[in-house]
C-alpha cells in the first residue's frame, strides 16, 4: 500500500492488543463526577445546584468566554454534590457529582440535517460541548470559526492513532464509518471546505478498507505507521504537503484537523441532538480484560477498570491517554473526561536509571519538529532559558520521541517542558 | 486497592530498550579484527601494548571517579579508549608509555573536562598527541613486518619520496605502522558494521575520506595511497566519529568530516610530519561546538522574521 508520511519520527512498538475487540457499551454507572472543565480554556459556570434533578444530556455547566465548551450530564439522576474533585490533569476542578437513577431516555433523530445552515450547524456543535477527542480537548467550534480573512479549504480527520496500546479510533472507524463520514461532511460544510481527508496509519488496513467503502467524496489516505503521525503538523505535511508556520495554527495554511472521534461526536450532535456525554476508551495494559468500552463522561477510572476485570496486579502507573503523551495519575478516583482516549495500567513502570549524555544525537535524528532536544534540555536544566528558546524550545509539542530513544534515558521532555514553562512565565525572552 | 505507590512521572512512559551497553559492545566488536591482525603482524608485544593501555585507561577512570566523588562505574567507554590508544601506538614503545598516554587521555582530557559527555577532545588521540610531543623519538621507532626496524610507508614517502608499499599490501595491512591501523580491509569491515548498526554516522567517514582523496587528487598526489596508508581509515571510522567530539547536526558532521580531511592533507603535505590524522581530528574536535552553533537546526515551519517589516 502506498503511504505518505513526514520527516523524522520513530517507529514504536504497536502493542494494540484490543484492536479486534468490538466496542462494549458499559451500563449507566451509579455515580458520575463531571468536571466543569474538560477542555482547553475557561472553566464552566455550574447551572445546577445540589438537589436538582437532571436528565441525560441536560446542560450542567455553561461555557464562559469564547474558548470554552459547555458540559452536560451524562446520566439522568440527582445532583448530590458540587465540589472540587481530582481531575485527570492532576489539579482539582469544580465538578458536579450526580447519582444516576437509571432512567435514561434516548435522543430523537433530526431528519432535516441537509437544510441546516452553516451558522445553525456551528451553534449545534458549540451547544453540544464538543472538544477535540484525541486528547488535546480544544473546543471544536473555536477551530471552526477562523478569523476573517483566513480561508479553510481542507478538513483532515485524524485516524492515525499513532500512540501504542490505544485502539479507540481504530474501533470507531470499524464500527461507525458512515457516522464519521457524515460528521466530516458537516465539518466541511461549516467552514466551506471543498476537500475532506481521513488519514489512517497503514497498520490498520481493515479500517482503511472500511472507511474507503463508507467515504463518498472524501479521500482516505494511508499513512506510514510512524510516531507521531497523528500530530496535527505531521498529518498536514503528510496529507496535503503544507507546513504550518512556527507558532501558527493549521488554519494558517487553510486546514482544520479533527479526530475521527470528534467527527463522530459532531454527527451525534447534529443528527440526534446528542451532546458529548460519552466516548470510547481503550482500557489496556495490566488489567484482567483489556477492552474498548463506551464510557459515560464522569465515570470514575476505578469503576471503568472494575468493568474490565479489575487490576491484574499492583499497578505502578495508571495513565490517562497513551504511553507517549498520556498523564500518569496519582489515584484511580478520577473521572473519565471528554479527552480520555485510554486508561493504561502498567505494573512494571520503574523509572529507568538516568545516565550521562553521550552526545549520540539520536534525539536530534528523530525529533519530528527538527529540534535539538538534548541542547534545549541541557539549557533548561541549567535554567538558561534564553538559550533554550534560541534553540526553539517553544516549538516542542512534547511527543516524547527524544526521551523514548535516548540510550542514556535522560528525561529530555521533562527539562524541555520546564524550559517551556519558564518561557511562558516570563513572556518571550 | 492501595494507590500510594503510583508513579506519577511525566510522559513518555515507555522507553526503547537499547542502551549505552549495546553501543560499547558493537564498538568493541568492530575494533577486534584489526586489533587481532596487529597481534598477528607484530607479535605478542602488540598485544601487551593494547592490554596495558586498556588496563591503564580503566584504572585511571576508576581513580578519577573516586577523585571527583562520582559513583564508580566500570563501563565500556574506558575499555574502548584504552584499546583505541593501544591501536595507534607503534608496537615498539616501552610499556610505560601506554600507561602515561592512557592516564593523560583519561584523567586530563576526559575527566578534568567533566567525564562522560563533556570531554570534547578524543581521549585516545589526545593521549597519543601527548606522547608524541613528550617522547617523539620513541613514538617514531617503527618495526617492519620482517621484524627489523623500518619506517612506515608514509614516512618513507615523506623523507625519500618513494612508495614502499603497493595498494594491495596497504589494503591488507601487510606494512609497518601502529599496532591496529595497518589493515584497511579489517577496519573497513568494522566501520561498515558500525554504519549499518547506526552506531556511527556514515557522514563523518565519508566526508573525511572523500574530501581527503579529492584534495589529494587535485593536488596531483596519489589519493588511494593516502587513504590506505597511515591512520586515515582508523581515524575516519573510529576516532572522528566519537560522539563527544563532533557536532550534533548532520550538516555539522559533514563540515566536521571535510575539515578533518583538509587538515590531514595540509599536515601530510606541508608540515614536517609524515602523518596528520591525530592532529587533524583533535583540531576539528576543538571546532566542533562552533560548527554546531553555525548549523543549528531550524524547526519545522520556521519562517524567517523580517526585522524591517
Amino acid at each position: 500500500m502506498a503511504t505518505v508520511s513526514f520527516r523524522k519520527g520513530f517507529v514504536l512498538p504497536h502493542r494494540k492488543f484490543t484492536k479486534k475487540d468490538n466496542i462494549e457499551a458499559l451500563g449507566v454507572p451509579k455515580k458520575v463526577v463531571i468536571p466543569l472543565q474538560q477542555h482547553i480554556g475557561k472553566e464552566c459556570k455550574p447551572v445546577v445546584k445540589v438537589g436538582y434533578n437532571v436528565k441525560v444530556g441536560q446542560k450542567i455547566g455553561e461555557s464562559e468566554g469564547f474558548v470554552s465548551a459547555s458540559v452536560h450530564s451524562s446520566v439522568s439522576g440527582r445532583v448530590v454534590e458540587v465540589k472540587e474533585w481530582l481531575h485527570p490533569l492532576g489539579k482539582k476542578v469544580l465538578s458536579v457529582v450526580i447519582e444516576a437513577n437509571g432512567k435514561d431516555d434516548g435522543f430523537k433523530e433530526n431528519k432535516n440535517v441537509e437544510k441546516l445552515s452553516r451558522e445553525k450547524l456551528l451553534k449545534i456543535i458549540k451547544e453540544a460541548g464538543i472538544v477535540g477527542m484525541g486528547g488535546a480537548t480544544f473546543p471544536t467550534h473555536v477551530k471552526l470559526s477562523p478569523p476573517k480573512g483566513k480561508k479553510i479549504d481542507t478538513i483532515i480527520l485524524n485516524g492515525g492513532e499513532c500512540e501504542p496500546y490505544l485502539t479507540t479510533d481504530h474501533r470507531l472507524m470499524m464500527e461507525f464509518s458512515s457516522e464519521i463520514v457524515k460528521g466530516l461532511k458537516v465539518l466541511m460544510k461549516v467552514v466551506g471546505a471543498k476537500k475532506g481527508f481521513i488519514g489512517i496509519e497503514n497498520d490498520k488496513k481493515d479500517a482503511i478498507d472500511v472507511m474507503r467503502k463508507a467515504g463518498n467524496g472524501v479521500e482516505v489516505v494511508a499513512l506510514k505507521t510512524k510516531y507521531p503521525q497523528g500530530a496535527e503538523k505531521m498529518l498536514i505535511k503528510a496529507i496535503v504537503n503544507r507546513v504550518v508556520p512556527l507558532g501558527g495554527l493549521p488554519m494558517d495554511v487553510g486546514v482544520v484537523v479533527n479526530n475521527v472521534g470528534t467527527a463522530k461526536a459532531v454527527h451525534d450532535a447534529v443528527y440526534f441532538g446528542k451532546p458529548l456525554i460519552e466516548r470510547v476508551v481503550t482500557v489496556t495494559g495490566d488489567v484482567n480484560e483489556p477492552k474498548n468500552v463506551m464510557v459515560k463522561v464522569g465515570m470514575l477510572a476505578k469503576d471503568v477498570v472494575k468493568e474490565c476485570g479489575g487490576y491484574k496486579g499492583t499497578p505502578k502507573k495508571i495513565i490517562m491517554g497513551g504511553p507517549m503523551m498520556g498523564i500518569a495519575q496519582s489515584s484511580d478516583n478520577v473521572p473519565v473526561i471528554k479527552g480520555t482516549s485510554g486508561i493504561l495500567v502498567l505494573d512494571d513502570a520503574e523509572e529507568p536509571e538516568e545516565r550521562e549524555c553521550i552526545r549520540c544525537g539520536k534525539c536530534v535524528d528523530y525529533c519530528p519538529m527538527n529540534l535539538m532536544p538534548v541542547t534545549i534540555a541541557k539549557f533548561g536544566r541549567a535554567d538558561r532559558i534564553k538559550q533554550a528558546e534560541e534553540y526553539y524550545a517553544s516549538a516542542c509539542f512534547e511527543c516524547g520521541v527524544c526521551a523514548y530513544v535516548c540510550p542514556s534515558k535522560i528525561p529530555l521532555v521533562k527539562w524541555i517542558r520546564y524550559a517551556k514553562g519558564k518561557i511562558n512565565e516570563n513572556g518571550k525572552p | 486497592m492501595k494507590m500510594e505507590n503510583l508513579n506519577v512521572s511525566g510522559s513518555p512512559h515507555i522507553f526503547e530498550k537499547t542502551s549505552k551497553k549495546r553501543i560499547m559492545l558493537f564498538m568493541l566488536l568492530a575494533l577486534l579484527p584489526a586489533a587481532g591482525y596487529g597481534v598477528f603482524l607484530f607479535g605478542v608485544k602488540a598485544l601487551l601494548v593494547m592490554i596495558v593501555s586498556i588496563v591503564s585507561a580503566v584504572l585511571t577512570q576508576i581513580l578519577m571517579q573516586v577523585l571527583v566523588k562520582r559513583k564508580v562505574k566500570v563501563d565500556g567507554s574506558a575499555v574502548i579508549t584504552g584499546l583505541l590508544l593501544g591501536m595507534i601506538l607503534p608496537p615498539t614503545v616501552p610499556l610505560w608509555m601506554p600507561v602515561v598516554g592512557a592516564f593523560f587521555g583519561m584523567a586530563i582530557v576526559k575527566w578534568a573536562f567533566g567525564g562522560f559527555g563533556y570531554a570534547m577532545f578524543n581521549p585516545a588521540l589526545a593521549g597519543r598527541a601527548f606522547l608524541m610531543a613528550a617522547w617523539p623519538a620513541l613514538m617514531t621507532l617503527w618495526v617492519g613486518i620482517d621484524g627489523v626496524t623500518g619506517a612506515t610507508p608514509l614516512g618513507t614517502l615523506k623523507v625519500n619520496g618513494i612508495k614502499t608499499a603497493g595498494y594491495f599490501e596497504l589494503f591488507m595491512g601487510n606494512v609497518s605502522g601502529s599496532v591496529g591501523e595497518t589493515s584497511a580491509l579489517l577496519l573497513l569491515i568494522g566501520g561498515l558494521f558500525l554504519m549499518v548498526t547506526k552506531v556511527i554516522d556514515w557522514r563523518v567517514p565519508l566526508a573525511y575520506i572523500g574530501s581527503l582523496s579529492l584534495l589529494m587528487f587535485v593536488l596531483g598526489k596519489d589519493p588511494v595511497f593516502h587513504v590506505l596508508a597511515g591512520g586515515v581509515v582508523l581515524g575516519a571510522f573510529f576516532m572522528a566519529t566519537g560522539y563527544e567530539g563532533m557536532p550534533l547536526t548532520k550538516k555539522g558532521r559533514v563540515i566536521f568530516g571535510v575539515g578533518c580531511g583538509l587538515l590531514t592533507v595540509i599536515i601530510r603535505l606541508y608540515s614536517g610530519m609524515p602523518e596528520g590524522v591525530t592532529y587533524a581530528i583533535l583540531l576539528m574536535n576543538g571546532f566542533s561546538p562552533l560548527i554546531e552553533r553555525w548549523t543549528r537546526l531550524k524547526p519545522l515551519g520556521f519562517v524567517k522574521v523580517n526585522k524591517n517589516g
